[in-house]
């Protein structure tokens, strides 16, 4: 009697979110289907969801008229290059305020989770004029930077609250058989750190490769990465939803799948270890 | 027992990342400050090499005194409220929901996070023209099959399309932050509310929501900051039409589209302002986390 209770109650608790799950998954869904669709079929009503005839040829189109692998090249530069920049630069920081903490510990952590709180467009013509005055405007190197310096914050905290979790004793038996600090950390911590510093960078992978203010402003042709190429979409030339639909697939797949293997660490990163 | 010399090696390790961020965030800072109380029109032949006119708070008064800056407020206040609303609400629901036992769980929770990991200039094309073309668009469709007259939503009801498509970006951010609390909650204090005959009404009210007290603040707060500065949403879809500008999204014109950089620089301060008072909110939350 129980027993039946319980196992309508899961039916029903499965059926509510699965439909909830397909409905917000939809448009992703949608995007996908399309993406193999001919331009005709696309905007055919009633609309057709799975019974037309599959084509690779949107994928060919984009590919060939608008050059798509510079723009994938120059996202996964600019997003790898600013995540493994910042982690090479976070790695000490963090490090230091997990092991050797003083008193302004804190307050430089917080500190430095407030310049992410810097609203972009705030500074946008400053970073754009020197962006002009340094030759930087519209280079992969630029971006990178920029985009390492945004989410640098993120990137010490994740790894400081990975750190944390290290039992400090390790370090000191490895200190008291006479390790040098930096035989400590790149023999000791680092290979106990690297689950975290996996995800850190996972997550800043995601972030980069997502980011949608500097990416848009700071570059023209040379250096833009897929967000910008996708934003060239936005005037639209006659039937054009089956190769939107390729370009933007192109573009988040990648990413989707990654995402989907961070899910746990995304809480505690975007969270700043408030929420685990 | 972190000795002198480890101190100082301390020191020196984190100076990198502080020193990188600290020019990270005065350096343009103080130029934002600078220009905001000069005239700089660098189309008009305003340049730095020439000097600037000092213009004192002249640029802070016709920001605000600009015909576009309580309309920017307006259309910032109803979506970053629309869309705190919409995703506060659902997400609890269905951080709830998805914490029920169920078939495919795994399956159900990725396909409800996956909007968060799409880029926003493309979610934003794919709903303006696959979803809300007033003629091509699947909601047109819908519509149509009703016997309805297709909606322009894009400029007939911009702020509500808007609140949608960020809505649908940021509802998985809430979803996964609450359902990561609410998984802490401990199931015995429930089952005995369950035995002492509470209601589950009551059970959501006195014992889940109170719980979740915590991280709905922390969702309202992270997400106030970058609601704050969205852009590329508003960029490709409206670009600022239809009452869509928001006080980012002004600044951003002033800036780089009219070349007011003096009035710019005065709103980009505004904005500073504004996302600090949510900042030190956060902050302290964030900070007695630390303490713990």
């Amino acid at each position: 009697m129980a027993r039946s209770a319980t196992t309508k109650r899961k039916v029903i608790n499965t059926t509510a979110a699965w439909i909830v799950g397909l409905l917000i998954f939809f448009p992703i869904l949608w995007t996908i289907l399309t993406s193999f669709k001919t331009e005709a079929q696309a905007i055919a009503d009633p609309p057709i969801f799975l019974n037309f005839d599959w084509t690779l040829e949107n994928y060919g189109v984009v590919m060939e008229r608008s050059n798509y692998m510079r723009f994938l090249w120059n996202s996964i530069i600019i997003a790898g290059g600013s995540t493994i920049l910042g982690i090479i630069i976070a790695v000490p920081a963090a490090w230091s305020m997990a092991f050797v903490p003083s008193k302004r510990t804190k307050d430089i952590l917080l500190w430095m989770l407030s310049t992410k709180m810097l609203p972009a467009v705030g500074v946008l013509y400053p970073i754009y004029l020197l962006f002009i005055k340094l030759g930087l405007l519209d280079t992969r190197l630029g971006l990178t930077i920029v985009l390492m310096l945004i989410n640098l914050p993120i990137i010490v905290w994740m790894l400081y609250t990975y750190f944390k979790e290290i039992p400090g004793e390790i370090l000191e038996a490895a200190r008291m058989d006479g390790a040098s600090l930096r035989e400590e950390v790149f023999y000791i911590l680092t290979p106990m750190a690297i689950p975290g510093i996996a995800s850190t960078l996972l997550l800043n992978v995601i972030l980069a490769w997502n980011e949608a203010f500097w990416t848009l402003n700071l570059t023209a042709a040379k250096a833009a990465p897929l967000t910008a190429f996708i934003a060239s979409y936005s005037s639209p030339e006659g039937l054009f939803y089956a190769k939107l639909s390729a370009a933007s697939t192109m573009a988040i797949a990648p990413i989707l799948i990654l995402g989907w293997f961070s899910q746990k660490q995304l809480v505690s990163g975007l969270t700043f270890g408030a929420v685990k | 027992m972190a000795t002198q010399h480890s101190r100082s090696a301390a020191r020196l390790m984190m100076a990198p990342a502080v020193v990188l961020l600290l020019g990270w965030m005065l350096v343009p800072l103080t130029m934002t400050l600078f220009f905001s109380f000069k005239k700089y029109l660098p189309l008009r032949g305003d340049s730095l090499a020439n000097g600037l006119d000092w213009v004192g708070f002249e640029n802070y008064v016709r920001f605000v005194t600009s015909s576009s800056f309580w309309p920017s407020i307006y259309a910032t206040l109803v979506i970053v409220g629309g869309v705190l609303a919409i995703t506060v609400t659902l997400g609890v629901l269905l951080a709830i929901l998805l914490n029920q036992p169920m078939w495919g769980q795994g399956i159900v929770r990725i396909l409800v996070i996956a909007p968060f990991f799409v880029m926003p200039t493309v979610s934003a094309l794919v709903w303006k023209n696959m979803f809300m073309d007033p003629v091509n668009g699947l909601l047109a469709h819908l519509w149509k099959a009703f016997g309805a007259a297709p909606v322009e939503w894009l400029s007939q009801a911009s702020l509500p399309s808007l609140i949608l498509i960020v809505s649908w970006q940021w509802l998985p951010f809430a979803t996964l932050i609450l359902l990561t609390a609410i998984q802490s909650l401990d199931s015995e204090q429930l089952e005995a509310s369950e035995m002492d005959g509470a209601q589950p009404l009551s059970r959501f009210f006195y014992i889940i929501l109170p719980h979740l007290g915590r991280a709905i603040t922390i969702v309202i707060l992270i997400q106030t900051i970058f609601l704050l500065a969205i852009f590329a949403e508003i960029f490709v879809t409206t670009g600022g039409a239809f009452g869509t500008k928001t006080l980012s999204y002004l600044i951003f014109q002033r800036v780089l589209e009219s070349q007011n950089v003096g009035l710019g620089s005065a709103g980009g301060v505004y904005a500073i302002i504004l996302a600090n008072i949510v900042a030190i909110f956060l902050m302290r939350i964030v900070g007695k986390n630390l303490d713990a």
